[in-house]
């Protein structure tokens, strides 16, 4: 069974690196700033105790006043995971750093989000719709959608 | 007591060899002449066969005994096709076992299931890619008028909004017995046909 790892486990570590990075930390999950998500990702990839190689999902919610991304990462080698969170305040123009370098495996997932949630992941490689067509108006899992 | 020793031959062998010599020779002159063919059924059987018919019927007979549907199955309407398909309901009985992968070889287009806009070109293009004549069975509510999905933002209301649709078969999925009897209708449709219709 995977080890599920609370987020106080990781955030003394993460204050030593990146400080004022993390917002709050409890049992379950880590709630990071956006613009400090990128690089929070890449050091949890690369530390050699935590050597999260892989990316479950990203998901997107919506709770009218920010945009909530939740990333889990796991571990081959030690058998652990992470909840990891951000938020994002400006309806307009939501934007987040794209973790497509660190994870192939996020690339459909963002741009996923991008079609259906009208986040903009920078540094993405190939940020455009998958589910819906080129010259679709609008983001319909918004929920101020229609 | 006396013993007779005199060999007891019922037939001797020359005896026998002359018999079978005469038999044969018999057998021989009696068929010079080949028995004639049991003929006298023919023209009885030929006067029973010939149907005089027109044109239209025997088209559209032969239109509607083997329909053949072109795969386009986009959800899961596609599993009560599946088994009216298989053994237990057998659409062999209709000559339409046959999925064709190619809608070139296809003449009927069974729509079981959501279209989204996104796939709603290519469910056209493989309608127009099917040879006329062509049919349609909307099957289920989505293919008829989007079900439960109508509202959406991508699922295309009903298929007859990109290709004319024949026959309409509600139910959500409809089961097998009512798309058989979707099909039986569109056979009556087919057969009131006629070539010099347009």
């Amino acid at each position: 069974m995977t080890l599920a790892l609370s987020g106080q486990e990781v955030v003394a570590k993460l204050e030593q690196q990146f400080p004022g990075s993390v917002i709050e930390s409890s049992e379950n999950n880590l709630l990071v700033k956006s613009e400090s998500i990128f690089d929070v990702a890449e050091y949890l990839k690369s530390s050699p105790e935590l050597d999260f190689d892989y990316l479950n999902y990203i998901a997107a919610v919506d709770y009218y006043n920010y945009f909530e991304l939740v990333y889990q990462f796991t571990s081959m080698k030690h058998n652990h995971s992470l909840v990891l969170k951000t938020r994002c305040y400006d309806r307009e123009n939501p934007a987040v750093p794209s973790v497509v370098r660190l994870w192939q495996g996020a690339d459909f997932q963002e741009r996923e989000i991008y079609d259906l949630m009208g986040i903009s992941f920078e540094g993405h490689p190939n940020l455009k719709r998958i589910l819906l067509w080129q010259g679709f108006e609008g983001h319909p899992l918004r929920k101020d959608y229609l | 007591m006396e013993v007779d020793i005199t060999p007891r031959h019922i037939y001797s062998d020359t005896e026998l060899d002359r018999t079978e010599g005469e038999a044969i020779e018999a057998l021989k002159r009696s068929t010079q002449q080949p028995i004639p063919d049991p003929d006298r059924w023919l023209d009885e059987e030929l006067r029973r066969n010939i149907l005089l018919t027109s044109l239209d019927t025997i088209l559209n007979w032969a239109r509607r005994s083997s329909l053949w549907p072109v795969i386009c199955f986009p959800a899961c309407c596609a599993f009560e096709l599946i088994a009216a398909n298989a053994s237990r309901f057998d659409l062999s009985r209709f000559g339409m076992e046959i999925l064709r992968a190619s809608p070139r070889q296809a003449d009927l287009m069974i729509t079981a299931g959501t279209l989204t806009w996104k796939m709603a070109p290519q469910v056209k293009r493989i309608y127009e890619q099917m040879a006329e004549p062509k049919w349609v069975i909307a099957m289920g509510a989505c293919g008829i008028s989007g079900g439960i999905f109508r509202s959406s933002y991508n699922v295309v209301p009903g298929y007859n909004r990109i290709i004319p649709v024949d026959v309409y078969v509600p139910g959500c999925p409809p089961r097998p017995e009512a798309l058989i009897h979707g099909i039986r209708m569109l056979h009556h449709k087919i057969s009131k046909r006629s070539i010099t219709e347009g």
